[in-house]
């Protein structure tokens, strides 16, 4: 294998993977700014891979084979799928006020169950069959650019059309004031439940598709489903990075891609004795959750209110207290 | 009249649980005019402003605009019936630019366009004397432009009728001036202004009718050029009030406190104070005037030992012993085992003053929990001197059991002020200590004040109400960005010049300044 397969090799395994990340960052990035944290993200995106698979298997049961509706359905469920656990977490941590951390972390610990138990009693695995869908148009190619399929596109838009909403529009001027100050939200007559609501399902929403992009294109195994849960908290970890701005994130996530596959890679492209005999990958892994660190710790220092998560990120918001 | 009703309340009552915050209030406003509401804490003016405002629902009554019955549910709804309230605390997205924040809420059906509506700002900006940069952000500005954005905010929205609820707590004279000249302007212009204000001459000066509260209830509805400031305040106590500061001539000054050359830096390297230097003697009140975080606060709390300094000296003379004492860079604790009798009135009370869900015996015993050697804390005599508090400065509770978050301000800080009393210190520091009180209560004290100063108390008070500073304090020392831009004599001080200091930068030389009379 020559040096440039490789790096080739490397960039088309390192996107894509980033999209896993991009789907679960730009759902976090429009939860955060209606000022919830929403730690479920990585059962969120279990349920929402484990939507999709059943979804795209009970399609196959019934003998469809139209590739399109396949897909469409499936990214439909997988939405649907996300979307439901945001709404489980809007009433308990919206309506209820409930602690937003413990929520989150509870809806984790439920969405990985219920995405194992799917995934365990959906054998024989034949959404899988669907793979080639996912991948389309470059379903045939022999290099890692046969995960650019359908959903990275789709991942990048998203993306993009999230900036667009949040910071070109009058719904992403309410949102944002809604996370950052609600009560003035509510003073000028926005609906901040509603709109809370509306970010935490949508962004829920969006983050399903993420574990499904994972199964469904980018692994593309049985055993896939098993590392989605900790993608996920990459995904939370690229919120940060990215400054709670989508179409940072977009670059984000392919330098988290990068640096996550660095692993694989690395030791491959340099080869240093010590590194592969360390076998590194696992240390290696660590890597973006150290530059994490580094820009939070940088964008600490630097202090620009612009860079800042949301004011009210985390705080419950009760009307009478005013 | 000739003048056109705008807006009329008819028997409006409002209850919280079993409190009645509004009684059957009957209320008239008229285009073109300013109508001040005046009242004392918890007279309920804020509450029917609310209403107004839609943010509370009457229990029972009528609201009528432009004559038709209307129901105000939201302030969405009041919006729609052109009324817009500026509130006390800003609600403004501190990291949204001013257009961002005066569109916020806004929809008219026409396209997102930021550009459109930095337009229409400027030019509402221009059509009533506001000055102001449309593409700054919140946390960029100061108080009195935050405040222009709320107004902007309302106008923008087209309002007829405009709210404002204290509008110049926060200000400096020449600020208020300036406020008081847009008002005037709006209200040429046909607009109808309520105006809620503790201050008794600014009521006078802006003002057209006065509606007086008392209890919730509306007791009149009188012409400003008609009336005058005892009046006034009788219809809102109920009583007549004594509204004069009986200052009394220092006894025997001795220089209590020196400090010298204080420089403090903050976190984000800023000086917060700059080489700071004045001295406070005993029997003595001196005042500390400026604009609101000027480094009033870090400066007492360098005395009282909270705050890092970079340089300068704080020194202490201690009256009983006649002993020289060094407080920089001591802890509030090291600072009481010298012996220093120091109190200290923070300006947030139930954050750095008291703690807000303990009782009042608890707060007491903060400052006494480490007396005696048993080990077991001793209860009965906080105990007693909460209830000598209680009594004595007639601080309104269900009990001593009551957390004290419970209370209202006022009581709030009359139990503070009460507990560092009664630690009968030799420097008392108090920060504000009338901030949201009553006239009632911001008298009873200033009196207190004034009974430690005549017995020997070296008294450091920092206020806001120039007017009340100058009749309180024998000297008064201004601040501006960390820095001492003047220290004036009270006794003839005249409040522009006070307030003029308060923008200065440099130290500025007045004739009165630092008689030694000490």
């Amino acid at each position: 294998m020559n040096i440039f397969t490789s790096i080739f090799n490397y960039l088309f395994s390192a996107i894509p993977l980033g999209m896993t990340f991009l789907y679960g960052s730009t759902g976090e990035i429009l939860t955060e700014k209606a000022g919830h944290l929403n730690l479920g993200i990585p059962g969120i995106m279990c349920v929402g891979a484990a939507g999709g698979c059943a979804s795209i298997q009970l399609l196959i049961n019934a003998g469809i084979t139209n590739p399109v509706l396949i897909v469409v359905v499936g990214i439909l469920c997988a939405f649907l799928s996300g979307a439901l656990m945001g709404l489980i977490y809007s009433v308990l941590a919206v309506t209820f006020h409930a602690n937003q951390n413990v929520t989150g972390l509870a809806l984790t610990t439920f969405g990985v169950g219920v995405m194992k138990f799917t995934m365990t009693k959906l054998l024989p695995v034949k959404y899988l069959n669907a793979l080639p869908y996912f991948r389309f148009p470059f379903n045939s190619s022999q290099t890692s650019l046969k995960y650019c399929g359908v959903m990275v596109f789709l991942g990048i838009a998203v993306a993009i059309a999230t900036s667009y909403v949040l910071f070109r529009t009058r719904v992403g001027l309410h949102l944002r004031a809604v996370g950052e100050n609600p009560a003035t939200a509510d003073a000028v007559g926005i609906n901040v439940s509603l709109y809370k609501y509306m970010a935490t399902c949508i962004g829920s929403g969006i983050s399903g598709l993420g574990g499904l992009f994972y199964i469904m294109d980018y692994a593309g195994s049985r055993e896939a489903y098993l590392s989605i849960e900790a993608l996920g908290w990459l995904a939370i970890a690229l919120v940060i990075f990215a400054l709670w701005k989508p179409h940072v994130s977009i670059f984000g996530s392919a330098i988290f891609g990068a640096l996550f596959v660095a692993g694989s890679f690395i030791p491959s492209l340099i080869p240093i004795a010590m590194l592969q005999k360390m076998e590194a990958t696992p240390l290696l892994k660590m890597l973006p959750y150290v530059v994490t660190v580094i820009v939070l710790v940088v964008t600490s220092i630097r202090d620009k209110k612009e860079n800042q998560p949301p004011a009210s990120l985390g705080v419950p918001y009760f009307r009478e207290e005013r | 009249m000739d003048k056109a009703v705008a807006l009329e309340l008819r028997g409006v009552t409002k209850s919280f649980g079993s409190v009645i915050a509004n009684n059957n209030v009957d209320l008239t406003v008229y285009k073109n005019e300013i109508l001040a509401i005046l009242g004392e804490n918890g007279c309920g003016k804020t509450t029917l402003m609310n209403m107004i405002a839609g943010i509370y629902f009457p229990d029972s009554g009528h609201i009528l605009v432009d004559g038709e019955e209307v129901v105000i549910r939201s302030p969405k709804d009041a919006f729609k019936y052109k009324i817009g309230m500026i509130h006390q605390h800003f609600k403004l997205v501190d990291v949204f630019s001013a257009s961002e924040n005066i569109v916020l809420g806004v929809k008219d059906g026409t396209r997102y366009n930021l550009k459109e509506v930095n337009n229409r700002v400027l030019e509402i900006s221009q059509r009533y004397g506001f000055n102001i940069d449309p593409k700054k952000k919140i946390y960029e500005m100061s108080v009195s432009e935050k405040q222009t954005v709320e107004i902007i905010k309302v106008l923008y929205r087209g309002a007829d009728i405009l709210i404002l609820d204290e509008p110049t707590a926060v200000l400096t004279p020449q600020e208020t001036e300036k406020l008081f000249k847009v008002l005037r302007r709006m209200r040429d212009d046909g607009k109808s202004i309520i105006i809620i204000t503790h201050k008794l001459h600014e009521v006078l000066s802006i003002s057209d009718k006065v509606a007086v509260l008392r209890k919730g209830e509306h007791i009149a509805t009188v012409n400003t050029s008609e009336t005058n400031e005892s009046e006034l305040t009788e219809m809102m106590v109920g009583k007549k009030v004594d509204l004069n500061i009986h200052r009394s001539e220092p006894v025997d000054p001795q220089t209590r406190l020196t400090v010298s050359g204080l420089t403090s830096t903050n976190h984000d390297g800023i000086k917060v104070l700059d080489d700071v230097s004045f001295t406070a003697r005993s029997g003595e009140i001196l005042g500390i005037a400026g604009i609101a975080g000027s480094g009033q606060r870090e400066l007492l709390e360098a005395i009282a030992g909270l705050q890092h300094l970079d340089s300068g000296e704080i020194t202490y003379n201690n009256p009983k012993n006649g002993e020289v004492v060094n407080l920089r860079d001591k802890t509030p604790l090291q600072i009481r085992d010298l012996g220093v009798r120091l109190s200290f009135v923070p300006e947030d009370r139930l954050g750095m003053g008291l703690v807000g869900n303990m009782n009042i015996t608890d707060n007491m015993m903060l400052r006494s929990y480490r007396r005696g050697h048993s080990f077991f804390v001793d209860r009965q005599r906080p105990k007693d001197l909460a209830n000598e508090i209680v009594n004595s400065l007639e601080v309104v509770t269900p009990g001593l059991n009551t957390p004290v978050r419970r209370l209202s301000g006022g009581n709030v800080q009359k139990v503070l002020v009460g507990r560092e009393i009664a630690a009968s210190p030799k420097l008392l520091m108090a920060a504000y200590p009338v901030r949201g009180l009553d006239i009632n209560s911001s008298y009873t004290i200033y009196n207190l004040l004034n009974k430690q100063k005549e017995n020997g108390v070296a008294v450091i008070f920092v206020g806001e109400d120039l007017d009340v500073l100058i009749d309180l304090c024998d000297r008064i020392l201004v601040i501006n960005s960390g820095r001492i831009t003047g220290i004036v004599e009270a006794r003839g001080a005249k409040k522009e010049d006070i307030g003029l200091l308060m923008t200065k930068t440099e130290r500025v030389v007045i004739d009165t300044e630092e008689e030694n009379n000490g």
